[in-house]
């Protein structure tokens, strides 16, 4: 009876705690607790759904009865499972972690509102991942954004103020377009449906209206994934953001919206339309390219590692496109692979730096320096984080850039995959000149001592730097649900 | 005179650009916010323009009638308003503890004292 109802689960669990943390706002720790068992729970809900559907059929839940495609429908194949799995557990891993450091960050007495709005953020992302109705989409998008907002508005620095205010602007120009997109959609076809849109559209498609709702689709989605050069909000709010929130919305929300545009790309609009009719691989390649190269570099001179790892963040969402952009399979395969690998390295590597935080309060490089005799294990899951994010074999980051390299081959661009050789060079760069800071200096005269940061912030924070190895190692999980996940994208709907 | 008879979308397109050119000329941040409503604003329009059929009634069966507007895309931009109102409101919240923080909504002044401290 209840698995029937997993779909549903997956979004109300998280969208129906957030208020009762409202009324919980004397006791932060008991607040803390329920949004842990919560945030486990949907982590329990995302497995079971992605178990169910890896060996049978896609699951088709209509909401309140109403048949699709005239009711809300949630459609739940291996692309979006792998989705939902990515949002739900890296939010129960970052919540151990988060009671000490949200502790410290944020005032006693907004601890529950806090987690009030991350688990709204949390409820929006799950449902962007997991809906099949194209203006439920939109409404999960503004649920989430606006709850982002809030959280990255409660970092320390007053400088989060206005990069949540930029972040706002650009995120709802960015939603605002997706909803005149998907207007015109409904326009030409009388369905919000994405499934009975993809069935609709190709009778219709020669229409400058659909190819008008393909071009506000996309360059409002690309906004909220920062595709270069539309990534501008995402650095500074990143880096001023609480770390727990760094480390949640590095991880999940960027990786949503890309989600949104293979779903719209492939399934929606189809291969055909969007990279033949529309030569949109012309259009994404250069800018995945630059997207590559362009922050990559600027990372390396940063003085706040926090802002180095932003925008790292923006280059790795460049070799995500890169994948999608190559419309194969293997580019696809490696798109989704990525996706998954990306989140958990970043996650590692963020929460390696919100220990540092917790201990001495900063991020920049100065700050840091000698740091790694005194943290040894924070540094050591810094270290291993970094070399996922570098590519070093046996980590996860190499297994993608592999497969990168091979769909880059298959499709003949040989000096793409020079490049991304080349591109990869660089994060050693960025990676080395905190780890030389860490390691090989010594601390600045007259800091005080530090201490390693405790069990609760180093076990998160080495289930994720261990995950990036094992997915490097042990590779069937991944790239199993990958090489589904990009066959079902490019198969459209059933 | 074709295009007369789709001036609403006109309305739209000016609507639409207008708040667009404020949201990125404006350096204050009521300003912008104002702007943001007059973009999203132009979107409601248009919603509401594509549901509406010449001659067409409430969705109610009378007798006699066959045309009705099309009630979907009017309910779905109801949704559409109240995100806008969250955001405003979100947007004014942080205006307001910007000014807090800052001592000016001014995004030049803003940036000035964020180089000062830097």
């Amino acid at each position: 009876m209840i698995e029937h109802h997993l779909p549903a689960l997956q979004v109300l669990l998280p969208l129906f705690a957030a208020p009762l943390l409202m009324f919980l706002v004397r006791w932060p720790t008991l607040a803390w607790a329920l949004t842990t068992a919560v945030c486990w729970a949907t982590f329990l809900v995302s497995a079971l759904l992605l178990e169910a559907v890896w060996a049978g059929d896609p699951i088709s839940y209509a909401h309140g009865g109403w048949e699709p495609p005239y009711g809300i429908e949630y459609w739940v194949d291996t692309a979006n499972a792998l989705v939902l799995l990515i949002v739900s557990g890296i939010s129960a891993i970052v919540m151990p972690f988060a009671r000490d450091s949200v502790e410290q960050e944020i005032p006693r007495d907004r601890i529950a509102w806090f987690y009030t709005a991350f688990l709204l953020a949390n409820a929006g992302l799950l449902g962007i991942a997991i809906t099949g109705d194209a203006f439920n989409i939109f409404v999960f998008f503004e649920i989430s954004a606006i709850a982002s907002y809030a959280l990255i508005a409660m970092g320390r620095d007053r400088r989060a103020l206005l990069a949540s205010f930029t972040y706002l602007i650009m995120g709802t120009i960015g939603t605002t377009f997706l909803l005149i997109g998907i207007g015109f959609l409904y326009m030409m076809t009388g369905t919000l449906n994405l499934a009975d849109l993809a069935e609709r559209l190709p009778a219709v498609r020669d229409t400058s209206t659909i190819r008008a709702a393909f071009a506000f689709i996309a360059v409002g989605v690309s906004l909220k994934l920062a595709l270069f050069p539309l990534h501008l909000w995402l650095p500074n709010a990143y880096t001023y953001a609480p770390s727990m929130v760094t480390v949640f919305l590095s991880a999940t929300a960027t990786k949503v919206a890309i989600y949104v545009l293979l779903r719209f790309f492939y399934s929606v609009f189809g291969v055909e339309f969007s990279f033949g009719v529309l030569p949109m691989g012309y259009v994404l390649m250069p800018l995945a390219l630059l997207g590559i190269l362009i922050p990559s570099i600027v990372a390396i001179f940063q003085a706040d590692v926090k802002r180095m790892l932003a925008y790292s963040s923006v280059a790795q969402v460049g070799y995500i496109i890169l994948g999608f952009s190559f419309a194969s399979t293997l580019g696809l395969m490696a798109a989704m692979l990525h996706l998954f690998n990306h989140a958990v390295t970043k996650a590692a590597l963020f929460m390696a730096l919100g220990a540092i935080v917790y201990r001495i309060g900063s991020t920049r490089i100065d700050a840091m320096a000698g740091i790694a005799r005194d943290m040894p294990w924070t540094m050591a899951a810094f270290v291993v984080g970094g070399l996922s994010l570098i590519g070093i074999p046996l980590t996860a980051g190499f297994v993608t850039k592999w497969y990168l390299l091979l769909a880059a081959l298959e499709a003949g661009l040989w000096p793409i995959a020079v490049f991304l050789l080349a591109t990869s060079l660089i994060a050693v760069i960025y990676i080395w000149r905190v780890v030389e800071a860490a390691y090989f200096r010594e601390r600045p005269a007259g800091a005080a001592p530090v201490r390693e940061a405790h069990p609760a912030l180093l076990l998160p924070t080495w289930t994720l730097a261990l995950a990036s190895v094992v997915f490097g190692i042990h590779t069937a999980l991944p790239i199993g649900a990958a090489t589904r996940a990009a066959e079902i994208l490019l198969g459209g709907y059933p | 005179m074709e295009w007369l008879g789709l001036y609403n979308y006109w309305v739209v397109v000016v609507l639409m650009m207008t708040g667009f050119y404020v949201v990125i000329a404006q350096g204050n941040l009521i300003k912008k916010i104002v702007g943001l409503n007059i973009f999203q604003t132009s979107v409601f329009v248009f919603y509401i323009s594509l549901a509406k059929l010449d001659g067409g009634t409430a969705p109610v069966y009378v007798e006699g009638v066959s045309a009705y507007t099309n009630p979907l895309p009017h309910v779905l931009i109801l949704t559409a308003i109240v995100v806008g109102v969250a955001l405003t409101a979100m947007g004014l919240a942080l205006a307001v503890r910007v000014y807090e923080a800052y001592g000016s909504i001014e995004e030049d002044e803003i940036n000035a004292q964020d180089e000062q401290d830097a």
